[in-house]
């Protein structure tokens, strides 16, 4: 129950902190933000990185800007920092919303948004908020920058772009106009808990009939995504609940459930069933 | 061969106003250094995984789970633990609190939530009922099956409340 020995660096600059991970990420070096993953993995010896990079001294890396329309969440940013005011209009009201299901409150005051968009856990609901909204990952290495959309990043069970020799520096969302309605709706057998299976939506209203909708399902795959097949249902229709019954009986059908010890596919399906329909119906 | 980056190294720990200078290896978890090379074992270790919540202390104020730092990232940084809680003999309210709701049997939780519902209602005195539970929900408690803890904490948020409201 100790993490195994390491050797530790503590960069801080970007430019330091890639030039470590171009020497060390191709020998398993791993890069440490809040720790809240990694560090128990490393305590049950699940993993054994020869190398940390910690990044938390990186004073450029802390920055939570709003710049023509994007939101820019530097890798520091920790997810207490969306249970604030600070971040303006309706992005800002769906992560306050979003903020309050992530484990508990001392994780949250250490875990940042882009070690969990880094970490890619299938249940983690900011990767599910940069997938809804199309968010992009920065990433950094000598090479150079790369930004990735979402929709392209995650790939699998904790498996994303990123190389190893890159370093994800920031996560763009878009600001949502402010007549977007949003829900989120997600499912966990304890308060704090992984999700079993979570819902995201967003739509505005044009002449009474929804426009650009998103519904975006986390938990229930190997990685969140958007389901265009319920959005095609949604778009041009009155909201109501035989539309978001509809919308959510495509979402059930369009995805591949993961099965596990406790949960079975079938279950995994129903949940988004119900979750899609929640978060329509609790869309404000 | 010296200097390797995984050999200990010097860091300054300042725990509830001492400064503590000490060699650690950065695979050193900072409870494990707070208990075993500063002696302030007062607060505890429990799952060691970031799950029970009974190695909470406030790193510059900020409540976190002590097994899931690493000592090195905490160099420099002001540390308080449940050591550090009462003023002379006086103890703070929400100790007051626990012993007279009974909201510990073994104890060993009870650094832990103390620290939790300190860092919380220092930040925010106005939380309600609805919003400590749902802060309490981070920690574990095998004894008492949270509703005495509850009840001393929302005591104590009264009590700390008008300790603030008292003072100029």
């Amino acid at each position: 129950m100790k993490p195994a020995s390491f050797s530790y660096h503590a960069p801080t600059s970007v430019d330091e902190a890639v030039a470590l991970l171009a020497e060390f990420g191709p020998q398993d070096g791993r890069v440490l933000a809040g720790g809240q993953s990694l560090v128990p993995t490393m305590a049950f010896r699940m993993a054994r990185p020869p190398h940390l990079i910690d990044i938390n001294g990186i004073a450029e890396l802390a920055a939570l800007t709003v710049s023509a329309g994007v939101i820019t969440i530097g890798a520091c940013v920790r997810h207490a920092a969306f249970d604030s005011d600070i971040l303006p209009g309706r992005t800002g009201d769906l992560l306050r919303k979003v903020v309050q299901n992530i484990a508990h409150y001392p994780i949250r005051t250490r875990g940042t948004f882009c070690g969990s968009v880094a970490n890619a856990d299938p249940a983690s609901e900011w990767c599910c908020v940069t997938a809804a909204l199309d968010g992009i990952v920065v990433l950094r290495s000598q090479r150079g920058v790369r930004r990735v959309p979402a929709a392209e990043f995650y790939q699998g069970v904790m498996a994303t772009a990123v190389e190893e020799d890159e370093l994800v520096v920031a996560a763009e969302l878009p600001m949502l106009a402010d007549d977007t309605r949003t829900g989120f709706v997600e499912f966990s057998r304890r308060k704090g808990d992984f999700a079993i299976a979570m819902a995201l939506v967003t739509y505005r209203l044009e002449n009474g009939a929804m426009i650009e909708p998103s519904v975006a399902i986390g938990g229930a795959e190997s990685h969140p995504r958007r389901l265009r097949e319920a959005e095609d249902v949604l778009r041009g229709q009155k909201p109501g609940g035989a539309v978001f019954a509809a919308a959510a009986e495509a979402a059930a059908a369009a995805i591949d459930p993961m099965a596990d010890f406790n949960n079975t596919a079938a279950y995994r399906r129903g949940l988004v069933r119900t979750l899609t329909q929640r978060a329509l119906e609790s869309a404000e | 061969m010296s200097g390797r980056t995984s050999d200990p190294r010097e860091i300054t720990l300042s725990i509830n106003g001492t400064v503590h200078k000490v060699a650690v290896e950065p695979r050193r978890t900072l409870v494990d250094v707070i208990r075993d090379d500063c002696g302030q074992t007062g607060t505890h270790i429990g799952c060691e995984h970031g799950v029970c919540g009974a190695c909470t202390v406030l790193v510059d104020d900020e409540p976190l789970r002590s097994c899931l730092m690493f000592a090195v990232q905490a160099d420099g940084r002001s540390i308080r633990t449940v050591e550090g809680l009462q003023t002379g003999d006086a103890l703070h309210p929400m100790q007051e609190a626990f012993m007279r709701y009974h909201a510990l049997q073994c104890g060993f939780c009870t650094p832990g939530f103390l620290m939790l519902a300190v860092a919380a209602l220092e930040k925010r005195p106005d939380l309600n009922r609805e919003e400590l539970v749902d802060i309490l929900s981070s920690n574990l408690c095998r004894c008492t099956g949270y509703e005495n803890i509850v009840k001393a904490v929302c005591a104590a948020a009264a009590d700390m409340k008008a300790n603030l409201d008292a003072s100029p």
